[in-house]
């Protein structure tokens, strides 16, 4: 087969990441925008380079007109409740996969089916009654409620104990022969042989955490734990008047770059892990 | 599930899996046992007696023409949204699987949109769309085109069917391109002795051989379309104007949180309940068929 320039793939390619690049661009050309002329109607595809400051200022002030609190606190919140979601269901899940897989205990495979149901009851399914729940457990307002209720992972576990379940018999005995007790096991053994799965997860985890709208709506109402993506959206829908456009366009910018850098830097094991995992 | 190597002992065992468990019990098991209770029953205003009514809060459910039409709305945005998010990943994915030069780079700037949340791609296409500020919506209204997706309920529907399969095309496209990498190369080669190219081989060869990936990837984006999408409609559009982007989702947050109708909104979340099981057993259906052969 000889090789032509194969130019429909190039004209494809381009014209998909052109779809997607061309929002985030004019957002990120209308943060350095003056608002006014924002609001006649001038937005233009051409940044502003001499503003660029706006991203600095709005992460270290954010929108003061409003009360709301400043861009890098929200940040922090998003951080610390991605973060805590993407390590806390890897690791419940590397805990029930291992006890499931390699033990025998009472009630073994009706554990396993309650984990697996939670697949079949996302919030959206139960959203009254889970907030009279987190009101009784006074989890309403707090971080542990943004995160602990999330923690909950059928997806994870089976994946673990997809893996656990194909590493050989002779493996395990081997590792028995050794003297090697179940908790050294888990430690010096699985967990190093499911690193991959480990880092894949964590992405798509961290991305999850990250992103998450409705939950935090609905069990934090307190200004002090917004999320980034709740603090925009609030802006959005109370303030088309009130924020200047251009602050809004900086935070949306803002709030996509830490997952983007986190999916970009990983992506050759996200990518492998999307495929495996399944959801 | 069965290993012949195992630990002895019981307690670690529980211990290991409790936690997991209790996060279930107490957030998952619980709110929706409840949710299933207070459908069939009913509160007075007080909230003094509560009684049996059977399943009048079904009845009532399906006889509001809302509720009617919030299904309908939720059929269209679930049945274009996944076509559009799936048929471009697809594009996408069989040029980005020839052997071009920079191929990885495309593949890098096809993938990160997995990251942004879908709220905030909603609200990405206001600056895009909005028809005072928005890049194209102005452009839109000055070339004569009456466009404002605030007033008129199908042109809302549209936007919000775009921005919830723009976000949806990155996760699709992984998967069409792991499914297109795996068809064996003597495959394709024989297919182009035989004389099979362009369009006839992708549409004898290719397509048939990516149907697994299809159908699991067309269960996932209508899980996704119906769930995952509140946080895009709430930015957009809050379900209106009027109705018009009102999915089953946006109504039971509507009916349960703000207008406080707890009966409506647990019939409601049964509903959906069934929705998710049914789909949730046609994917598991078709993924154990798929490691046994």
């Amino acid at each position: 087969m000889r090789r032509r320039f194969d130019w429909p793939a190039y004209l494809i390619l381009s014209l998909g990441v052109v779809l997607f690049v061309f929002p985030v661009w004019l957002v990120f050309a209308g943060a350095t925008q003056d608002p006014g002329a924002i609001n006649r109607g001038d937005l233009s595809l051409m940044p502003d380079f001499a503003h660029l400051g706006i991203f600095l200022s709005v992460l270290l002030h954010g929108d003061s007109s409003h009360g709301a609190e400043p861009v890098w606190h929200m940040m922090m919140i998003s951080a610390a409740m991605a973060l805590v979601i993407a390590v806390g269901k890897i690791v419940i899940s590397v805990l029930s996969a291992y006890a499931v897989v390699f033990f025998r205990f009472p009630f073994r495979m009706l554990a396993f089916w309650t984990i697996f149901i939670t697949l079949m009851l996302p919030v959206e399914v139960r959203i009254i009654p889970t907030y009279a729940v987190m009101a009784d457990f006074h989890l309403i307002n707090t971080f542990a409620g943004l995160t602990v209720p999330l923690l909950a992972s059928a997806t994870a576990t089976l994946l673990f104990r997809q893996v656990y379940l194909a590493i050989p018999d002779e493996l395990v005995e081997s590792a028995r022969m050794d003297g090697a007790g179940p908790i050294r096991f888990l430690f010096d053994m699985l967990i190093p042989v499911s690193g991959a799965n480990i880092a894949a997860l964590f992405v798509i985890l961290f991305v999850f955490g990250w992103n998450q709208y409705l939950w935090p709506l609905l069990v934090a109402t307190d200004s002090r734990l917004d999320t980034i993506v709740i603090g925009i959206v609030q802006l959005m829908n109370e303030g088309f008047t009130l924020t200047p456009w251009n602050t809004m366009m900086a935070m949306a910018v803002l709030s996509i770059l830490p997952p983007i850098v986190v999916v970009v830097a990983m992506q050759r094991w996200f990518v492998k892990g999307l495929t495996e995992v399944e959801k | 599930m069965e290993r012949r190597t195992i630990f002895g002992g019981w307690l670690l065992p529980v211990a290991l899996v409790l936690p997991q468990l209790l996060v279930t019990i107490f957030f998952f098991l619980l709110p929706a046992a409840r949710a299933i209770y207070s459908s069939f029953t009913e509160t007075d205003a007080f909230g003094l007696h509560t009684r049996f009514v059977g399943l009048d809060n079904f009845v009532s459910l399906f006889s509001d023409s809302g509720y009617r039409d919030s299904f309908v709305t939720t059929a269209i945005f679930c049945a274009l949204v996944t076509f559009l998010a799936l048929a471009l990943a697809l594009l996408l994915a069989v040029f980005a699987d020839h052997e071009i030069r920079g191929r990885s780079i495309y593949r890098v700037l096809l993938i990160w949109p997995y990251a942004v949340a879908p709220a905030v791609s909603a609200v990405l296409w206001v600056f895009v769309m909005h028809p005072q500020v928005g890049l194209i919506g102005r452009w839109l209204n000055q070339i004569g085109i009456n466009w404002d997706y605030t007033l008129n309920g199908s042109q809302a529907l549209g936007l919000v069917i775009v921005a919830g399969a723009w976000t949806q095309v990155s996760y699709n496209f992984v998967f069409f391109l792991a499914g297109l990498q795996s068809i064996p190369a003597s495959v394709i080669e024989a297919a182009w002795m035989d004389g099979a190219r362009g369009l006839r081989r992708f549409r004898t060869i290719i397509l048939p051989l990516l149907m697994p990936t299809t159908f699991f990837l067309l269960i996932v984006n209508l899980v996704y379309a119906a769930f995952e999408t509140f946080g895009t409609i709430m930015a957009l559009t809050h379900g209106g104007p009027g109705q018009a982007t009102e999915t089953l989702v946006v109504k039971v947050y509507r009916d349960g949180v703000i207008n406080l109708d707890l009966a409506g909104s647990s019939a409601q979340s049964a509903v959906l309940m069934i929705i998710v099981i049914g789909l949730t057993a046609l994917q598991f259906r078709f993924l154990d068929r798929r490691t046994l052969s």
